[in-house]
């Protein structure tokens, strides 16, 4: 039995008061493992980013908690907090967030900065990591010289450039067409997901489901069920 | 340099336009402050010029004067009393006051007359050619080769004008420290000769000058001076009190503030609202920063560069551009006013400070309140 990554129980999350309150993400509880790539699925306005949000130490929960690798992370200072998603956790934001004055390079460097690792270190590195992604020899341009798959790319290499645990990806196929999109989930169930690593995936995009381990279900905030990838396993496997 | 920084400054400078505008902001209004500062600087220390120039420590009036030029004339008997106040070491007369030269090609000119006490020429100025023995000559005139000698129209030893139908005559050209406000050439000549020259009232002495025995004696000669019904002021004071009186006597200086705050608020609101922008366009940027692992402090620390190190360029910026103007003027407007002092650096610092501070808190507010879950939601 693969170890758990991120043990959650209990979440809930609610905005606003009264009349205007609004319960985004209602007692919800699952484990996700390492080794695994766990999709969050369901209609908009189902609570997936406010629950991604929570297991990522984001945004704190009204209820509920959050543990990963037996650490409660909504038990630790704002600090500790901060550096709990800089070294366990790499994102790959919906619209990718790359810094455009920035090049490349430097873009998928951050994380090894706020690490206050040496820049020129923290530049071969990235360097590297640029290279997995398959951007090798674009290091100098700056992100909007590219093309939305290998920006993409970018915000892969900078989401994995401090090795972390876990690896969240809000929407990663959103702004791609179908074949970048499942190319792009693709490349990252082949080199980037390993024994040691969870993948998290918010997504509405049914055509990428076929590369998941397991797929989470939400509505109206709340957990629907489990299934497994239809074309992964064959079967359906409510939990 | 830190890595966090090194980001904030490429953030900075990349964005060329905007880096560009902030720059412009900054460097223009320190410019400005700089430049009125500096102007009205120059013009405090011209009417000061001879203050400065004859350097005597205590300077005796009449209660009334405000500044240097507008001169109020003593008895002569003030001049004895004076001198019979104990810890006095000596005391001269001087004579300052206006003229109408007229010189050879038949022009008239204006011209700032100091007569030099006959025993001791106190307060002469430092000759560049003659002897300053020569003062005592008949008719005899020193010349000051300063921003305004040109009017003078190729006066050189020898030169001989006409002062109130007198004949007079250039013995020597000397320099001295500061020239003055008005815009006139100065001569020297003796205390007797300017009484005997130029049309006077029943009073003629302009200033008694005094040297203490020691500076402990100052207090005492100032007192015993206003016990007689005059005042008594050291250097200082008589400089401070002509520049009390530009500035707050005048309208100058409240002019000069209106300008300088108006300077200080087309600066802030350029770097201001420019730094505003581009923290607003980069807000998702310092939301995705924050949601990687950047503490606030460290994100606070990234727009204090920011704000710090664009601030100081358009500082630098600024003094360098009004070095170049004023140094600009002075090949054009010899006698152009204009002393870039380190109260004026201060000053323009001070403001740009503000201006950094200003800008960044702004910045700061912003980028703390951003939220990463707003970067998720989208």
């Amino acid at each position: 039995m693969p170890q758990t990554a991120i043990q959650a129980v209990g979440l809930n999350k609610w905005f606003g008061e009264g009349e205007a309150k609004t319960h985004a993400v209602k007692d919800v509880s699952f484990d996700a493992r390492f080794g695994e790539m766990l999709y969050v699925v369901g209609p908009s306005g189902s609570g997936k980013t406010t629950m991604l949000s929570i297991i990522s130490g984001i945004l704190r929960p009204n209820s509920g908690t959050v543990k990963v690798e037996d650490t409660d992370i909504w038990n630790i200072s704002t600090d500790q907090l901060a550096e709990f998603r800089l070294h366990k956790i790499g994102f790959v934001f919906q619209d990718y967030h790359l810094f455009p004055r920035l090049t490349t390079v430097e873009n998928v460097a951050i994380p090894l900065i706020l690490q206050k690792r040496p820049w020129d270190e923290a530049l071969t590195e990235a360097a590297k990591d640029l290279e997995i992604v398959g951007l090798k020899g674009r290091n100098e341009l700056p992100p909007v010289k590219l093309s939305g798959g290998e920006q993409q790319r970018v915000a892969i290499a900078r989401a994995i450039v401090s090795r972390p645990d876990i690896l969240i990806l809000d929407e990663p196929t959103a702004s791609l067409d179908g074949d970048t999109g499942r190319n792009v989930v693709q490349f990252v169930r082949e080199h980037i997901l390993s024994e040691q690593r969870c993948i998290i995936i918010v997504t509405h995009d049914s055509r990428i489901y076929e590369f998941a381990d397991r797929i989470m279900k939400m509505e109206d905030g709340k957990l629907t069920g489990f299934e497994k990838s239809s074309l992964r396993e064959g079967n359906l496997d409510a939990q | 340099m830190p890595g966090i920084l090194k980001i904030a400054y490429k953030l900075l400078v990349n964005d060329r336009t905007k880096f560009i505008a902030l720059l412009v902001g900054i460097t223009f209004a320190v410019f400005l402050m700089i430049e009125m500062t500096s102007l009205f600087a120059g013009v405090l220390s011209r009417a000061s010029s001879t203050v400065i120039n004859i350097g005597a420590s205590i300077w005796v009036m009449d209660p009334a004067v405000q500044t240097v030029a507008n001169t109020i004339p003593l008895p002569d008997y003030v001049l004895d009393e004076v001198r019979s106040i104990p810890g006095v070491k000596y005391a001269v007369p001087l004579y300052s006051g206006a003229a109408l030269l007229r010189l050879r090609d038949g022009t008239y000119q204006s011209a700032n007359v100091i007569g030099l006490d006959d025993t001791s020429l106190f307060g002469r100025p430092e000759l560049i050619s003659g002897k300053i023995e020569d003062i005592f000559a008949e008719n005899a005139f020193i010349a000051i080769k300063d921003s305004e000698f040109y009017k003078l129209k190729g006066a050189n030893i020898g030169t001989e004008f006409e002062l109130n139908d007198h004949r007079g005559v250039i013995v020597g050209l000397a320099h001295v420290a500061s020239s003055g406000l008005f815009g006139v050439p100065t001569l020297y000549t003796t205390y007797y000769r300017t009484l005997q020259y130029i049309p006077n009232t029943r009073f003629t002495i302009s200033y008694v000058l005094v040297e203490p025995k020691t500076p402990a004696d100052v207090a005492n000669i100032k007192r015993q001076v206003v016990a007689a019904g005059y005042l008594a002021l050291t250097k200082d004071e008589f400089i401070q009190k002509i520049s009390y009186f530009y500035k707050y006597q005048t309208g100058f200086g409240t002019n000069l503030l209106i300008m300088t705050v108006m300077s200080f608020i087309v600066g802030l609101s350029i770097s201001g609202q420019t730094f505003y922008t581009f923290i607003l366009e980069n807000l998702d940027k310092f939301g995705a920063l924050k949601a990687i692992g950047a503490k606030g402090r460290e994100l606070i620390s990234m727009i204090l560069f920011q704000a710090t190190f664009v601030s100081l360029t358009g500082y630098g910026f600024g003094v360098g551009l009004c070095a170049l103007v004023i140094w600009l003027a002075r090949l054009y407007l010899p006698d152009y006013a204009a002393i870039v002092t380190a109260g004026n650096l201060g000053l323009a610092f001070v403001m740009v400070v503000v201006i950094a501070s200003i800008s960044s808190y702004i910045g700061v507010r912003k980028v703390l309140k951003i939220e990463p879950f707003d970067i998720f939601r989208g």
